[in-house]
């Protein structure tokens, strides 16, 4: 199918972006990548009067190392640009092996981090790894800036702490603790496709001892989750007992990919394997 | 409708300017507008790959960007790999290797298959696999298709 019709406004800045959805009363959209949006269009399940391009504004893409060990990285920011950074590599491994499994290389060549993050699919890499990286999202709207943490970022499914007329500046990774080992798995019916279950972990340890860990879950809940039982259970019991909680913790659906207890199993797997590939790799 | 919005490209080499709807998707640009066929519409939700053409000498989704999203672009379709009197090396590998049957996906193929060369080193026949898993060949191919990428890949590091 094809997309109904719309007025077009290319944004060259974001207080042109800005100027441009306050125009349109709440109802005017944003389009950057549109690797998610366009398909929705084609099937008429997203209909805006007005849709304001922002790949023209240049100061939305790049990516900034930070103070703290982390890094800045603008909205425009193309996934096949973070897939080939030597600083999302050196800063944040986990990321840059995450990137791996995002979608096909022309997708990569046009879908964007703020793109991805806006879009909230629970099965997709990014909103996991802004959740797992403790990420900050940097937005400015008519009312001003502010900084959403990713945990409260996702509210459902395809369903953000967004306002309409809020645009995503940035997103900030602060510096993983210095020594902290990772793991990523992703289980998909083929490489490219939305993980069927996901899991990604960082770990912290002092001698045999973990002293912090994050467990991040995609494709298993209607959002990406941070498994905190499963992160406190590892910490008071061990990979097994942490793996289980995540288990429980989760609430998946069923559809023609894996039916719900097929993604809670996966769970509970890839969770054991992110953990026990965190804690290998973590400096004692 | 929506206001008519101008839009200058350049397609193989050729500038083209003309004024259209915003709803209007690259992919028909090229093919209705431009008469260029050889870009092929399959899906037109980016699952299938066959619309893939190079944009700035990206591989992307013509199906999922609007041709006034490609003001100012240099857009390579198929048409600019080769003609039947004289094929690229990459689509004489593609005839070699007997990498097409019906053909409907071959464009596509060729176009992504452009981009996977520059962009990454193919080391194992895993990494082809990968690199070709968005594009769907609906006669089932693959197997010939990977043999025609490992050859060109092997022509590319001078094996």
């Amino acid at each position: 199918m094809k997309p109904a019709p719309f007025e077009y406004v290319r944004a060259t800045s974001v207080n042109e972006a800005l100027a441009a959805l306050a125009a349109g009363n709440g109802e005017a959209k944003l389009l950057a990548g549109g690797q998610s949006l366009v398909p929705m269009m084609n099937f008429r399940l997203v209909d805006a009067p007005v849709f304001v391009d922002i790949n023209g504004i240049a100061e939305l893409a790049g990516i900034e190392a930070t103070a703290n060990g982390g890094l800045r990285i603008g909205a425009l920011t193309r996934h096949y640009t973070l897939e080939t950074s030597d600083a999302v590599r050196t800063r944040f491994p986990v990321l840059h092996e995450a990137m791996k499994h995002v979608a096909h290389l022309a997708i990569r060549n046009r879908g964007t981090i703020g793109g991805s993050l806006s879009h909230a699919d629970p099965a997709a890499e990014l909103p996991a790894m802004a959740v797992l990286l403790n990420a900050m999202i940097v937005t400015v709207s008519s009312s001003g800036g502010r900084e959403i943490a990713a945990e409260d970022f996702f509210l459902a499914p395809l369903t953000t702490a967004l306002e309409p007329d809020e645009i995503v500046l940035a997103i900030d990774f602060p510096g993983l603790p210095p020594g902290a080992g990772w793991g990523f798995e992703e289980f998909a019916q083929r490489r490219g496709d939305f993980a069927v279950a996901g899991a990604a972990a960082v770990v912290v340890m002092d001698g045999d001892r973990v002293t912090e860990a994050r467990i991040s879950l995609m494709g298993v809940h209607d959002t990406p989750l941070r498994a905190s039982a499963g992160e406190q259970a590892l910490i008071a019991g061990g990979i097994d007992a942490a793996a289980a909680a995540a288990r429980r913790e989760v609430e998946p659906m069923n559809d023609l990919h894996g039916s719900a207890d097929y993604r809670r199993h996966l769970v509970e797997a890839l969770t054991r394997r992110v953990l026990r590939a965190a804690i290998e790799m973590a400096a004692r | 409708m929506s206001a008519k919005i101008s839009v200058a490209v350049t397609v193989n080499g050729t500038p083209h300017t003309a004024d259209v709807e915003p709803r209007l998707l690259l992919a028909d640009f090229l093919r209705e507008n431009l008469d260029l066929t050889g870009t092929h519409v399959g899906c037109e939700h980016g699952i299938c790959g066959a619309c893939t053409i190079l944009m700035n000498g990206d591989s992307v989704r013509s199906c999922l960007t609007f041709a006034v999203q490609a003001d100012g672009a240099e857009i390579e379709t198929v048409e600019s790999l080769g003609d039947i009197d004289n094929l690229s090396q990459l689509q004489e590998a593609f005839r070699e290797h007997h990498a097409l049957q019906c053909g409907f996906c071959t464009p596509g193929m060729l176009m992504t298959v452009t981009d996977m060369l520059r962009k990454y080193p193919l080391a194992t026949d895993d990494d082809i696999r990968d690199g070709l898993s968005g594009n769907l060949c609906r006669c089932t191919g693959y197997q010939n298709i990977v043999r025609a990428v490992r050859s060109a890949a092997n022509k590319r590091d001078g094996k």
